[in-house]
């Protein structure tokens, strides 16, 4: 059947970087490393002596976290998961207390009531978002890991749209189990509600597939008649036996016509009420008066039928369509995954007769003027003011601050935003829709629709178009009436349907779509649609040093100090500064203290300088040597020479400096290759930092940099981004911390890292999703090829029209030859576009 | 040529049970994973070991 073969063909193409040649190859961490962790493909720390054995081989790990998720893997018994994957795994993380916490709010049977579907007596169904998987091996990993899982009756992961049905039994397993479960094998699961869009999202797949499969059959038939009845006139036919083929094809016909055709019909008829003339105008009208002349033969037994051309254009539209939306659906989808931030559950406070209840309910049932308890490490679950109590509250997510703000009551508190100290009373103001969080998903939506400025200049010269069409094919059919009654229809048609503007109109969003789906293959997502454009047209690189051409993940590789105080202590004064920060040395020195006694006060964060803060009743500050210049009286001790490429942070008190700590990071294994190749491609590579030269350098030297600024502050960067811009240059950031986020604001295109602050992500145009550069420099050959194949298409599109307009207008081309070439036209231009998904 | 009255209705009979199953199979999910199924028949476990049902079987 035709449409199966289109649907598959489509399927094809989207995996193609999976494509079964490949997986006789399995994937291997990169060569150019000799310690690249087997799991995740990152570099081995220097001095980490983790292995996991693996099919017999002692294999290196980068961290706990992966040892742990390959040897959960190997002793389920699934490591020819390993032999099999196309694709690294994403990095392990260890099972936090908190993420056993989240996991158990989801078998709360309040909570489960919106995503959860009793089966039976205690059997249960969930439908899971799956994070992490990269290859086909990852969705059968999970299949086979949780199917052996005792308690779980059924499990079904749909490896093109990461989503997950399980079904367990509720006496034997529990929700939060299987959530771990998967955890423990590397990935992320979490419950969402398939009732809502992804629902709607499977109903129009099968729709479409109904409409063009009905289409195909019924067409098929009706073909087969007309072939008759062409040869008919040319050898004879008796009356009777044409009379009857007309009859049936009619009777095809009309379900194609009234139910594959409703789209156009109904697109139509929509633009006909808001008094705007679209795409689908002409195409109403080329069908509805190939039928209605077809019709009117059928009834009075006199003059030609074209039901043949009307089922082929409805088929072939709809196929066009369909590919379209296929392209469409994955971009929805992963973005759809990432965003989850409210919590599921609150605690409400109920008056029972004088007595106060909690009671746990689902957030999305809070109601305005709800009490809610909000406990410390909860997230705020809807927006609204403090009643009592007095907290940190930390609004990293809207603000990028992670230094929580001190609230007190009638403060305002927004959902989404963490409680870090002490309870919280609030009063619900703002739930759903109204809340800022939905408030800023909407603003982030509308930014994914725009469309590229190519687009609307398309659709806004096919709407003039269609117009011309329209007032043309009157004027020709009018003069053909005149002078050669017999054949108005048919010349009135072929017009009608040869120069529908579908090319026109499909040929950027497909190119866009497709490219979208294979950046997305490549661990690239495009959050809008005209930075595809963009990145083409890209003239410079910038890129972040901390965390984006390096791992983001140094170590404390040497501590001096000159105090009164020992090693640990200053160690756990440093840890209690940069405990709310997310910076990358916050996590070096984190890492070395464990439960740390002290805590610190009034934390102020000084973006890309320092932290100052109050440690058992001092003030302490932290970070780069200029900041503890400007803040503390203390003497900055003489840099040492550091050709290491060590970042120095200093530990000072009002007074003195107490300790340095030298931190070192290591470029990203694949760094040197993206950037060599960004700079053949032609374009300009610069490193812009807030660390010290020497470190900005030796990085810089590595992977292969000229251009390099250092101790530059947030507004620097942004200042510099801009300078280029007024050049006329077209500048690509590449960041990840919250200090970026500005810069990341300002250029042409922004891509942050999948491990970046949130703040940073939600204002990019991509985002890494691997945490690997190699997406880059793939990306842009594929944005140029992207840009490419549009012009093509516009260009065939345009001449297209130019040539068949006026050859249907002189009546030399027949209704059947017209739905031909329109529709090749169509499916010419989207084949192209599916070009860009064969890529490897 | 007669033998055409009853040759017509059977392919539109015919039409009719290939649209049927058509709609079937939609509503039967076959078209809701086209790329998951073409890799998993490549991976099933050539030597499989650990007996799959070990635990779950007795559900």
């Amino acid at each position: 059947m035709l449409c199966t073969d289109s649907a598959t063909l489509l399927c094809d193409c989207v995996s193609c970087s999976e494509s079964p040649a490949a997986l006789t190859t399995p994937i291997k961490p990169p060569d150019s490393s000799p310690a690249a962790c087997f799991h995740c493909g990152l570099p081995v720390p220097a001095g980490l002596d983790l292995t996991v054995s693996i099919d017999g081989a002692s294999q290196p790990m980068c961290c706990h976290g992966c040892q742990a998720v390959a040897q959960a893997i190997v002793d389920a018994g699934h490591s020819g998961f390993y032999r099999h994957r196309t694709a690294l795994s994403p990095t392990g993380e260890a099972l936090v207390p908190e993420f056993i916490q989240q996991t158990q709010v989801y078998d709360h049977p309040e909570i489960q009531k919106t995503f959860v579907r009793n089966t039976g007596a205690h059997e249960h169904e969930a439908a899971l978002i799956l994070e992490g998987i990269t290859c086909a091996a990852c969705a059968w990993l999970n299949e086979r890991h949780l199917g052996r899982l005792p308690g779980v009756l059924d499990v079904q992961v749909n490896y093109a749209t990461h989503r997950a049905r399980v079904r367990w039994d509720d006496t034997r397993i529990k929700l939060s189990d299987i959530l771990q479960a998967i955890h423990n094998i590397g990935y992320t699961a979490h419950p969402y509600d398939p009732a809502q869009q992804q629902q709607a999202r499977e109903r129009e797949h099968h729709t479409q597939l109904r409409r063009i499969g009905i289409a195909g059959v019924l067409g098929m038939q009706v073909m087969m008649l007309s072939v008759a009845l062409y040869v008919g006139d040319w050898s004879g036919i008796e009356e009777n036996f044409s009379q009857l083929f007309r009859w049936i094809a009619l009777a095809l016909t009309t379900p194609v016509l009234l139910y594959s055709g409703t789209p156009f019909l109904s697109g139509a008829w929509r633009d006909l009420r808001n008094r705007s003339i679209g795409m689908d105008v002409p195409v109403t009208l080329g069908i509805l008066v190939a039928f209605g002349g077809s019709v009117h033969a059928t009834l009075t037994g006199r003059g030609e039928v074209y039901y043949d051309s009307v089922v082929m254009f409805i088929f072939f539209l709809l196929v066009s369509r369909f590919f379209e939306l296929m392209a469409r659906k994955r971009g929805a989808e992963t973005a759809e995954s990432l965003a989850s931030a409210l919590p599921a559950m609150a605690t409400r406070l109920v008056d029972d007769k004088g007595i106060q209840r909690q009671e746990i309910i689902p957030a999305a049932e809070l109601q305005p003027g709800d009490r809610v308890l909000i406990r410390p490490g909860e997230t705020v679950p809807a927006d609204g003011s403090i009643e009592s109590g007095v907290s940190g509250v930390s609004e990293a997510l809207l603000s990028g601050e992670s230094t929580p703000l001190t609230k007190s009551p009638g403060d305002t508190l927004i959902g989404g935003s963490i409680n870090t100290e002490s309870p919280l009373y609030m009063r619900v103001e703002k739930t759903g829709l109204d809340t800022v969080l939905a408030e800023i998903t909407r603003l982030l939506e509308r930014a994914q629709q725009e469309k590229p400025a190519i687009t609307q200049l398309a659709d806004r010269a096919a709407a003039w178009f269609v117009a011309g069409v329209l007032l043309l094919a009157g004027v020709v059919g009018l003069y053909w009436w005149q002078h050669n009654p017999d054949s108005w229809l048919p010349v009135l048609v072929s017009v009608l349907v040869v120069t529908c503007p579908c090319a026109l109109s499909l040929a950027t969003p497909t190119a866009i779509s497709a490219a979208t789906g294979t950046l997305l293959a490549k661990g690239l997502l495009a959050t809008g649609s005209a930075r595809i454009e963009t990145l083409a047209n890209a003239t410079h690189f910038v890129f972040d040093k901390t965390g984006t051409l390096t791992c983001g993940t140094p170590a404390i590789v040497d501590i001096e100090y000159q105090s009164d105080l020992d090693e640990q202590t200053l160690l756990q004064i440093a840890a209690a500064l940069e405990s709310s920060s997310e910076h990358a040395a916050a996590r070096a020195i984190n890492a070395r203290v464990s439960d740390n006694p002290l805590t610190a006060s009034d934390i102020t964060n000084h973006p890309g300088a320092g932290i100052s803060a109050t440690v058992a009743g001092k003030t302490w500050f932290i970070g780069n040597p200029d900041f503890v210049h400007t803040h503390s009286n203390a003497a900055i001790p003489p840099e040492p020479s550091s050709a290491t490429g060590a970042t120095h942070i200093l530990l000072a008190d009002a007074d003195r400096v107490h300790a340095r700590f030298s931190l070192q990071d290591t470029p990203r294994p694949e760094a040197r290759v993206v950037i060599d190749a960004l700079q053949r491609a032609g374009k300009q590579v610069i490193l812009m930092s807030g660390d010290n030269t020497a470190a900005v350098r030796a990085v810089a030297d590595q992977v292969g940099i000229d251009n390099v600024s250092s101790d530059m502050k947030p507004a620097d960067k942004l200042r510099a981004v801009q300078a280029l811009q007024q050049q006329g240059n077209v500048v690509v950031m590449v960041g990840d911390g919250i200090n970026d986020a500005p810069v990341l604001g300002a250029a042409d295109v922004s891509v942050a890292m999948q491990a970046a602050a949130q703040i940073s992500q939600a204002g990019a145009d991509m985002i890494l999703l691997s945490n690997r550069l190699d997406a880059l420099s793939s990306g842009v050959q594929l944005a140029q090829r992207t840009l490419r194949i549009i012009r093509q298409n516009l260009v065939w599109a345009v001449s297209y029209n130019l040539i068949a307009l006026p050859a249907a207008a002189l009546g030399y081309v027949a209704p059947w030859m017209a739905a031909i070439g329109m529709s090749s036209s169509s499916l010419l231009v989207v084949l192209n576009a599916l070009r860009l998904t064969r890529e490897r | 040529m007669e033998i055409i009255y009853l040759l017509i209705p059977l392919s539109l009979l015919l039409v009719g049970l290939i649209v049927w199953i058509f709609i079937w199979a939609i509503r039967s999910g076959q078209f809701d994973d086209m790329e998951g199924p073409a890799h998993r028949i490549l991976m099933d476990d050539d030597n499989p070991v650990e007996k799959k049902e070990d635990d779950s079987g007795n559900a």
